[in-house]
């Protein structure tokens, strides 16, 4: 049985479809990315996969129960953290907590102690008789994260959970991601940062324009959908584009102190990059390969679609 | 449906709600405030008999006190984007519309009780039948509790346009209810203006258990009072049923 089993998924404001017949299959214990531009649909799956909005077609199964036909249950198997980390404001932190753990019907002392072990996890327990109306943005977003890994849930549901953190709040949330699905938590996320799904997801999917436009891991996609290499390199002197001419090299871009020399012959340009340097007498600081990246996959598919 | 975890559901959005709203200050000023102030307004410096009187601002500060919660839950959630939050966990529809429902009920009972209570210590109010009191104060708080989650259910996420449209529902409905003119009193036009406001058959409810006079058999107050928590409650759930399929 799979953690989330969707299919033929279609959802329309008005005369916008926001959702075109989708069908997502997430296996348990997975971490499972969902990429798109703005405005591709993302919000509107997750919303639709966790309760908050009806379906106009389609059905979805969470651990095999129908949301539609039995909402609790299914609701029972889930926590959620919504775009923006949204919790009550005029709530402490350790009573958005414990509220939210009550939902799940843990006993007293459990909920206590748990809410007590996450506060800490995440940093919090200095402030947890605060009012959340009082925090930062980051504060905010780690107490809508307790709220929602409270019950331990089996099914995790991320929307954009990093977006505009600082990095300690970005490490945190990212560790506590690594925690719940080593525990045995199915994560499902949505994110804009392609770097942040490829190093945490084992399947992603990309949606454009309501439609599902490829589903696999990010290896795979990079295989299949990237195709350009590059080579970085910087120098000790200073050097200009016209620098970069050969025939192999497709782009060539500035990255801070390095240049990124876009090629699909890496050796090549690595041989011939040796040769300049030796030619015009430069100290080569850094010189690194990569290969196609997931990023190149995503752009490819979202401006292709 | 597992019916624990429903229960559990509506007693804990009730708690958010009783924890956050009752201490805002649009429910302390149109739920509190007000109907002491215009019942002052009015009887203040006219030598009217409080007895005859009592009541009307009886039913008037139920009507005011159980209505001011609902209309400010959902718009406020909405701006604060809570109300997805409390979507995605294990609630459904009706347990937020119960939740709404009993907050503004128990607001409503507890200050009304108090009232009474206070009312009739000091003042020596009368008091025909104490089961019709506790009926009225129970139909009467749940009744105009489902008007202001009703109030509250259109999709907005601006608190103040769901209070000036609260204020024009809950305003005109104090003039046509046998508030200030007794409904035995009342002929006419006025009389029939009086069959169309619920608040009539709380009032009329009040007059028969704290004065023995009431206008209406007590069935007919009840029955028109469950009607009206049917309707009010129907009607929530159909707008914000609708609100769900439209992503409002």
């Amino acid at each position: 049985m799979e953690a989330i089993e969707a299919n033929n998924l279609s959802k329309s404001f008005g005369s916008v479809t926001a959702v075109n017949d989708v069908s997502i299959s997430v296996k348990k214990g997975s971490i499972f990315g969902f990429l798109g531009p703005n405005g591709a649909g993302k919000t509107t799956v997750i919303r639709l996969l966790t309760g908050v909005l009806t379906p106009d077609t389609g059905s979805i199964y969470i651990g095999g129960v129908n949301i539609n036909n039995d909402p609790l249950a299914a609701k029972m198997m889930m926590g959620v953290i919504p775009e923006n980390g949204t919790v009550y404001g005029d709530l402490t932190a350790e009573q958005n907590i414990i509220w939210t753990a009550k939902f799940y019907g843990m006993d007293r002392t459990t909920r206590e102690q748990r809410a007590q072990e996450i506060l800490s996890q995440l940093g919090l327990t200095e402030r947890k008789n605060d009012l959340v109306r009082t925090f930062s943005k980051g504060m905010r977003q780690r107490i809508s994260i307790a709220c929602a890994i409270v019950p331990s849930p089996p099914l995790l549901f991320l929307d954009e959970p990093t977006s505009g953190l600082d990095v300690h709040s970005r490490r945190l949330v990212i560790d506590t991601i690594h925690k719940m699905n080593n525990a045995g938590s199915t994560i499902f996320l949505t994110t804009h940062n392609i770097e942040e799904a490829n190093a945490l997801c084992t399947t992603i999917s990309i949606i454009n324009k309501g439609k599902i436009i490829a589903t696999d891991s990010p290896e795979q996609l990079k295989k299949t959908y990237g195709t350009t290499h590059y080579v970085e390199i910087s120098f000790r002197q200073s050097v200009t584009e016209a620098l970069f001419k050969d025939e192999s090299i497709s782009r060539v871009e500035r990255w801070g102190d390095k240049w990124r020399i876009y090629t699909n012959d890496p050796d090549h340009v690595v041989k011939y990059l040796a040769q300049v340097a030796e030619r015009d007498h430069l100290s080569i600081i850094s010189i690194a390969t990569s290969g196609p990246s997931l990023e190149e996959a995503f752009l490819q598919l979202t401006e292709v679609a | 449906m597992d019916l624990a975890i429903f229960a559990r559901s509506v007693t804990l959005v009730t708690e958010k709600n009783m924890r956050i709203y009752y201490y805002k200050g649009a429910v302390v000023i149109f739920g509190l405030l007000f109907p002491f102030l215009m019942f002052f307004t009015f009887f203040i410096g006219r030598n009217l008999d409080l007895t005859l009187f009592f009541p009307g601002f009886l039913g008037m500060m139920l009507f005011f006190t159980a209505s001011s919660v609902g209309p400010l839950i959902t718009p406020w959630e909405k701006r604060e984007k809570t109300y997805e939050r409390l979507l995605s966990l294990p609630v459904i529809l009706e347990s937020i519309i119960l939740g709404d429902l009993l907050s503004g009920a128990i607001f409503g009972i507890i200050i009304t009780l108090i009232v009474w209570i206070v009312s009739a210590v000091f003042l020596h109010l009368p008091l025909a039948n104490i089961g019709l009191l506790a009926l009225a104060l129970l139909l009467g708080a749940i009744a105009f509790a489902a008007l202001g989650t009703l109030l509250g259910s259109p999709a907005t996420d601006t608190p103040s346009n769901i209070m000036i449209l609260s204020s024009l529902v809950r305003f005109p409905l104090i003039f046509v209810s046998g508030i200030f003119i007794p409904l035995n009193q009342m002929q006419g036009w006025e009389r029939v203006l009086t069959f169309f406001s619920p608040l009539t058959y709380l009032v009329d409810l009040f007059y028969g258990a704290l004065n023995g006079t009431a206008v209406y058999p007590p069935f007919l107050d009840v029955l028109v009072l469950v009607v009206v928590i049917l309707l009010f409650i129907g009607c929530a759930k159909i707008i914000q049923q609708r609100n769900l399929v439209t992503g409002n």
